[in-house]
């Protein structure tokens, strides 16, 4: 692994999920087997990781909410936290050529139109002249923005006047990965000196829900760490994650004088079909990429969907074998393309402690010492995996 | 002869070109009906238009796909351009050398499934997505599942055409495709790979997506003659044109296309963005934020605006992008402005939303090569308030060397590009 000419700093994290919000309450909810906001009854046979209680207003004015919905809410309202807590937010000059990137999904509906023309459909004589005059009365105008996956950085841009640039990316947990990694890119090769990077989604949504429903991809049942779950229970519990980091060069970070959580060293990522442990050899390949020698923890973003869950456990047996793995996914659930930056973001929070996460689950070890390098993984449920490596900074 | 740009990047080459559209398939018939100032506007035939406001649209009804669906039609066309792009440069479609960069719309579930779902479960009490879910929940749909991932149109491009590493689907809503172009343009800059396929790509004219625009009041609604209802910077324009299509093209480090003995068609001098605060779907009164991203273009280029030949506009035919579009440029270029030639590829093709920026970049690259400039069709009734050079309504020849193509998007969405025939 070469040195880069800049290193990436992180200077700001924006986390907002069942475990609350803030470093140290996802510090504490990743020390602790007891999920803070579980929702069991209200999707049932399906459990999601709720969002708790949220003063929105502490972040977005409620005329910019009334145009939003909760994806976007969740994401604009962890991307303020990043900006806040990177000493930026204030900064106007700074947000003005601050690079944004951002990973999104989209499409949330209005569930009650979308029931009431699923219901009329059944008996319409003429569907299609239904479906027009349905949508054309019923849909509310601004509903097609709060759908749109770029108007969640559109959002962003109007609260936050986060506006050097802006690029969306789509395609589920590669998105997370991807943003994160030519974030970094961006800044080690000197093309950005600070960068907005993250991601969100809602879990509380049957309309979300389905969609991955259909490939039989959410967890039934009673909750169990994603390593336990097969047959129904395999999959995940979907989460209401925002996560955002501020991503700075250490000389944008020095001359401002804002301390780092720790250092993005190097991502990875890749893709393809998964026959034949193709992903395996594809995240060995990956980790030649990022592998400093030092790691001694990993965090990983495992989604509990069985097959892929278990060909990374086994690999990461062969290839990392007695490290400290802790699955962060048993604690705020599955948060697809807010998955990837919540690990980087859960790997500073411990990079700048120089302590690492207690073991919660039978099958996680304990870490003796602090964390030298910390390895992120994500996989996705069906396609896309990375890696990231977060360390601590020394002084 | 140099390869690098006046910063030690390495300049990027255009050595591949696809593109597809309503106009039909392929650079040549595309290019010959463009020059001809034809239109590809016509009366939606896909989906009943009773009881629409807009019933004209650039639908692309001539690819070969078993269902309609937008996914199926935007991979459909996304690989017909890349097919042809690939070729062009010279290159083995199944082990393209670089990474993909892909503009997408955005997926949702569609109706028909929605309604197929609902028809595999007896009456019973439970309604809307509960009882989807529970539809879902008894058997795995499989090619369901795959239709409304989002990266399933890059995942199958790059199975197909081999591109290396995760792709990257992207959007910045209409500015998408200029987007696609930039990220690829930084990572060969960057010096990650030699070569980056590019693709914009839309086919995602639906009853829903129609509405959703027509509530916004963004579509023309003047139907009685559909290939006059495109008309850029006229008086008389009410609105844009919904349309498909497809872009692609391969970049490739100067370097590298001549170690290989590629074509070299052009190169993307230099690109500009800015993001826009002001609204979610209007520009800043001012127009700071697309004077930013056209002179960050020019500044990245190392052009000056007294270099620039051509502009192939955004050019929506919407009252408020035409007259914001040409108000920024006044600032940028300042009287020299009503000079300089300005066309809108959309008075011919329409808006094609994701793809517009992709396929635009095509066109100028062909306008370069070809030293002949589109025309802006439709344009009878100039609107005094622009007092453009918009090529009415015949092309042009011209000698033309450096194009500014603008591209801007709903969420402040602006990107430009300065594509070029000089090397170095």
């Amino acid at each position: 692994m070469g040195e880069t000419a800049n290193p990436v700093w992180i200077t700001g994290l924006g986390l907002l999920s069942s475990a609350g919000e803030g470093a140290e309450a996802h510090w504490a909810a990743m020390n602790s087997a007891k999920s803070s906001n579980i929702d069991s009854e209200n999707f049932s046979p399906y459990m999601v990781h709720a969002l708790g209680d949220v003063e929105w207003t502490n972040q977005i004015s409620r005329r910019d909410m009334r145009q939003m919905e909760p994806w976007q809410q969740i994401g604009t309202y962890a991307a303020g936290l990043a900006l806040d807590d990177a000493k930026a937010k204030t900064d106007e000059e700074l947000c003005a050529r601050m690079d944004m990137i951002v990973a999104a999904g989209g499409g949330e509906r209005d569930a009650e139109v979308d029931g009431l023309i699923i219901a009329e459909a059944r008996t319409a004589n003429d569907r299609d002249a239904m479906l027009t005059e349905r949508l054309s009365n019923d849909l509310r105008p601004t509903l097609f923005l709060a759908q749109l996956s770029n108007l969640l950085a559109g959002n962003i841009s109007i609260v936050h006047k986060v506006t050097g640039s802006s690029r969306t990316f789509m395609g589920e947990e590669g998105a997370g990965i991807s943003a994160i990694k030519t974030a970094h890119s961006r800044i080690a090769s000197g093309q950005s000196d600070i960068v907005l990077v993250g991601g969100a989604f809602n879990g509380e949504r049957e309309d979300m829900m389905l969609l991955f429903e259909l490939g039989h991809y959410v967890s039934r049942g009673a909750f169990l760490p994603v390593g336990q779950r097969t047959g129904d229970d395999a999959g995940f519990n979907l989460g209401s994650i925002g996560a955002f980091l501020v991503l700075e060069s250490e000389s944008s970070a020095r001359r401002r004088g804002v301390e780092p959580y720790g250092e993005l060293a190097a991502v990875a990522a890749d893709h393809g079909t998964r026959n034949d442990k193709a992903a395996s050899s594809r995240l060995t390949a990956a980790l030649e990429k990022v592998n400093d020698g030092n790691i001694n923890a990993v965090l990983s973003g495992a989604t509990g969907v069985e097959d892929i869950t278990a060909e990374e456990n086994s690999w990461l047996n062969d290839s990392l074998p007695h490290l400290s793995v802790r699955g962060f996914g048993n604690h705020t659930g599955h948060g697809i393309e807010a998955q990837f930056p919540l690990g980087i973001a859960l790997a500073a929070i411990a990079a700048k402690k120089g302590a690492f996460y207690d073991p919660v689950y039978a099958e996680e070890a304990p870490l003796d010492g602090s964390p030298q390098s910390i390895l992120v993984t994500t996989l996705g449920h069906y396609r896309s995996e990375g890696l990231g490596l977060v360390k601590p900074v020394s002084n | 002869m140099n390869t690098k740009d006046h910063r030690g990047r390495p300049i990027v080459a255009v050595t591949g070109l696809g593109v597809v559209s309503s106009l039909g398939k392929g650079k040549e018939e595309n290019w010959r009906k463009l020059t001809a100032g034809e239109s590809g506007i016509h009366e939606i035939e896909r989906f009943a238009v009773e009881g629409l406001k807009t019933t004209v649209a650039g639908t692309v009804d001539f690819m070969d796909i078993e269902t309609m669906s937008a996914p199926e039609l935007s991979l459909a066309l996304a690989e017909f351009a890349a097919d042809e792009a690939v070729a062009q440069a010279d290159i083995d479609v199944g082990d393209f050398p670089g990474p993909l960069f892909l503009a997408a719309p955005p997926v949702e579930m569609e109706w028909q499934h929605r309604f197929e779902l609902d028809s595999e479960l007896p009456p019973g009490e439970i309604e809307g997505y509960k009882r989807l879910l529970q539809a879902a929940r008894k058997e795995r749909h499989q090619q369901m599942f795959e239709l409304v991932q989002f990266n399933r149109t890059a995942d199958l491009l790059a199975e197909k055409f081999g591109t290396k590493g995760l792709p990257i689907s992207l959007s910045t809503a209409c500015a998408s495709g200029a987007t696609a172009v930039q990220l690829g343009v930084e990572a060969i800059r960057r010096g990650e790979t030699d070569t980056a396929l590019c693709i914009g790509t839309d086919g995602s004219v639906t009853t829903e997506a129609l509405i959703r625009f027509s509530l916004l009041s963004a579509l023309t609604t003047q139907n009685e003659n559909p290939t006059k209802a495109a008309k850029p910077f006229s008086k008389d324009r009410d609105g844009f044109v919904m349309a498909e299509g497809a872009g692609a093209l391969v970049l490739e480090s100067l370097e590298s296309a001549q170690r290989r003995g590629a074509p070299v068609l052009a190169t993307i001098r230099g690109c500009g963005e800015k993001a826009d605060h002001f609204h979610r779907t209007r520009s800043s009164p001012d127009g700071s934020p697309v004077i930013s991203a056209v002179n960050r273009a020019l500044e990245d280029a190392a052009v000056s605006s007294d270099e620039i030949d051509y502009i192939n506009a955004h050019g929506t035919s919407t009252p408020e992008n035409d007259r914001m579009e040409y108000n920024s440029l006044k600032e940028v270029f300042g009287d020299a402005i009503h000079q300089i030639p300005i066309s809108s590829n959309k008075s011919m093709i329409g808006h094609t939303l994701t793809a517009a920026g992709a396929i635009e970049a095509v066109f100028s690259v062909l306008t370069l090569q070809h030293g002949c400039i589109p025309p802006t069709i439709n344009y009878d009734t100039p609107d005094p308030d622009i007092p453009l050079d918009v090529v009415p309504n015949t092309a042009r020849q011209a000698k033309v060397n450096n194009i500014l193509s603008n591209s801007f998007g709903f969420g402040g969405q602006n990107a430009c590009l300065v594509l070029s025939n000089e090397f170095g």
